[in-house]
């Protein structure tokens, strides 16, 4: 994006513009249906950022979102789309499962590691193979993905109502071992005095999201792979010509990119469920793409964008508390948020450019 | 700063009213109702529940909060906050609440809580289950008299063992009435959307059909209303789930097997506002009306009183014990298929 606007401009100022004003067209719809749409934002905001209640649950959605986002923006960096973030995060669930049912753990901290380890194996291993249609047999990625999504959901249903079904009648995993339990946010920050809210879901993995962050960065800005990997995607020919294999790119690049989407899992599946319950991805595998969109695939750009989408998912939830607001109109306004704030991006981008382009020339 | 003090403001604010709940707790309700995935207005399960809350409503003119589950994690959060917040009693109904309402009725022991369609034991909790498999026999029977074809057939929701409940309990009432009768199942699907399809509950009903079905049972929430409308389109006779659903194609809608969750939560809200709540499994079957065939003006015309005979037998049998339909919860197995 060479258009010669300041930085500042292009990450802050138009992303923020945009939420303006997608909170004015959310504040009409709030209005039509005849509530106070100033107290629909307010109490937004404060459901999603009020210490204890609001704060936790944003932050546990937030994790999950950079982990999706950051699978979605590695792929994109190879210009392919990873639709199947749904799919490697939920099969990477029943990897957690498995190996948190399979031991008596002695500490979280092994248990951390395994579940990681596990999550990031079973997530890639989700997105070999349609990594590998797509470099052998031209299946087009995006297709196979979201295909792969439907069969992950299949065998999870498969699985709970039978082999890893811990009663009867609930379609559910059992419970793991509470010495496999993630401490939280509660317990990690009670230690140097903040008290946290204790029922929240925030636990461990949101540091471990950041140091993914921090992780990707490395890995396509200052790595040689990273390099291979850009140029792959800005014209495959060209580095085909330098000597990059396609085949090899598309594999790392997808195996990197369902591990990133597996370790959500360990986050929902071993730090909020503590047992694989059906649904445990709750669409944060196609929020991931919202979020590298809206982050222009950038890991900064995507912590703050799941951190908006955290936020917004949270806020939403106390809409419908607060103001007994149906769920499908707090859906309305998130879906609003999420297209001006992404998909109608263009609306504030050209006059801020233009403005820009006129005080430069004035400038000059 | 001005943000930090407005913030800090409202929390105070919230804090106060939630006192103030909580001081009117023992006799008098402020109920709230927790609706499973699926939408409010499913015309099925959560709107029967919601149809309780209303009459509740109006009876009493006391208002009741609402929250309808967009996702599995705000369970736990949604039954904590209305315990938090001093509602009494919290009803929810769907049998995936039960680990999260475990977890919530250990924290609030002061608090009433309500699940229905499924057992959490615990000292503060009513678990309110139905006998759907003797409803569902019921229907059964009426399908089979009913049918001109030889063949029957069912459309579920959600692929799971309740489910299978209902199932299996219209197939044994289908082959009671006719020992040869050929029987089709189909589940909409295996995650939390098989409950709000209808387009694949409409094509599932059209294969059954081309497959020689003279009537379907839907047991599948608002994916029942594509059941319902293929059969309607096809003039086979259809029945109907949880909610009397006779109403929505009359001429074609055999009956429907009620379920009254209107009930169960009327009952809850009721029962905390006069003093008489009572924790422990409430188990409503044929006897206690708590399942049932809808008789009414739309589906008058279809039941002879052959058929009428023999559903008031069947459901004299069930009653006494002479009639024993098998509940497929209970072993995971169905005798007939």
């Amino acid at each position: 994006m060479n258009t010669g606007i300041p930085k500042w401009v292009d990450v802050i100022l138009i992303p923020l513009l945009s939420l303006i004003l997608a909170f004015v067209v959310s504040g009409l719809v709030v209005l039509s249906i005849g509530k106070d749409p100033i107290q629909a934002i307010k109490l937004m905001v404060y459901g999603a950022f009020r210490l204890n209640d609001g704060i936790g649950p944003t932050l546990y959605y937030t994790t999950s979102f950079i982990f999706t986002g950051l699978a979605v923006a590695v792929a994109f960096h190879a210009k392919l789309f990873n639709i199947g973030g749904e799919g490697q995060a939920a099969i990477a669930g029943v990897g957690v499962t498995l190996v948190m049912l399979a031991f008596d753990w002695p500490h979280w901290t092994i248990a951390l590691l395994v579940g990681t380890l596990a999550a990031a194996a079973f997530g890639a291993a989700w997105a070999a193979v349609p990594a590998y249609l797509q470099v052998k047999r031209g299946s087009h990625i995006v297709i196979t993905t979201i295909m792969f999504n439907l069969i992950a959901g299949s065998v999870i249903a498969y699985l709970l109502v039978g082999p890893l079904q811990a009663n009867g009648s609930l379609p559910e995993s059992s419970r793991f071992p509470s010495a496999a339990a993630l401490p939280t946010l509660h317990d990690i920050l009670g230690v140097v005095g903040i008290n946290f809210d204790r029922f929240s879901d925030a636990n461990i993995t949101f540091f471990m999201a950041l140091l993914a962050a921090v992780g990707v960065w490395l890995l396509i800005w200052k790595s040689r792979l990273g390099y291979e990997i850009r140029m792959f995607g800005e014209s495959d020919k060209a580095a085909v010509y330098a000597g990059i294999s396609p085949v090899k790119i598309t594999m790392i690049v997808m195996l990197i990119s369902g591990a990133l989407a597996g370790l959500m899992a360990v986050n929902t599946v071993q730090g909020q469920a503590e047992r694989l319950v059906l649904g445990a991805v709750e669409g944060a595998g196609f929020i991931g793409i919202a979020v590298a969109l809206m982050g222009r695939n950038h890991p900064v750009g995507i912590v703050l964008a799941a951190f908006l989408f955290g936020a917004l998912t949270q806020g939403g939830v106390e809409l419908q508390f607060e103001m007994q607001i149906p769920a499908q109109m707090v859906i309305v306004i998130q879906a609003l948020i999420i297209m001006f704030t992404g998909s109608l991006e263009n609306l504030v981008r050209m006059p801020v450019e233009r403005l820009f382009t006129r005080m430069k020339k004035r400038a000059a | 700063m001005k943000l930090l003090t407005t913030l800090m403001g409202a929390a105070a604010l919230v804090g106060a009213s939630s006192m103030a709940f909580a001081g009117s707790h023992g006799g008098g309700a402020t109920p709230a109702l927790i609706f499973d995935l699926g939408g409010k207005f499913d015309k099925s399960f959560n709107e029967s529940s919601y149809n309780g809350a209303e009459r509740f409503r109006e009876e009493t003119g006391i208002e009741y909060r609402e929250f309808e589950l967009q996702s599995d994690a705000q369970r736990e959060q949604a039954l904590r906050r209305f315990a938090q917040q001093g509602n009494n009693p919290v009803v929810v109904a769907g049998f995936s609440n039960a680990t999260a309402m475990g977890i919530v009725a250990a924290e609030f022991p002061d608090t009433d809580f309500v699940i229905i369609d499924m057992v959490v034991d615990a000292p503060n909790v009513r678990s309110v289950v139905f006998a759907e498999h003797e409803g569902s026999y019921l229907v059964g029977l009426l399908a089979a008299m009913a049918s001109e074809t030889d063949t029957v057939s069912f459309v579920g929701g959600m692929d799971i063992p309740l489910i299978r409940k209902f199932e299996c309990g219209y197939f044994q009432g289908a082959r009671a009435a006719n020992p040869d009768i050929n029987l089709i199942g189909n589940m909409t699907g295996t995650d939390g959307s098989a409950w709000n399809n209808p387009v694949k509950g409409g094509e599932l009903t059209m294969a059954q059909i081309e497959a020689g079905s003279g009537a379907v049972f839907a047991a599948a929430g608002g994916t029942g209303r594509g059941v319902l409308q293929a059969a309607a389109d096809a003039g086979i006779y259809a029945i109907g789930v949880d909610s009397n659903q006779n109403y929505m194609h009359p001429g074609t809608m055999l009956t429907s097997m009620m379920k009254r969750v209107d009930v169960a939560v009327y009952n809850a809200f009721n029962d905390v506002n006069n003093g008489e709540f009572t924790t422990g499994i409430i188990a409503m079957g044929l006897a206690e009306d708590g399942v049932g065939w809808a008789d009414d003006e739309f589906n008058a015309d279809l039941i002879t009183d052959e058929m009428r005979a023999a559903v008031d037998a069947a459901r004299a049998g069930i009653i006494a014990g002479d009639i024993v339909v098998h509940d497929y919860m209970s072993d995971g197995s169905c005798p007939v298929n």
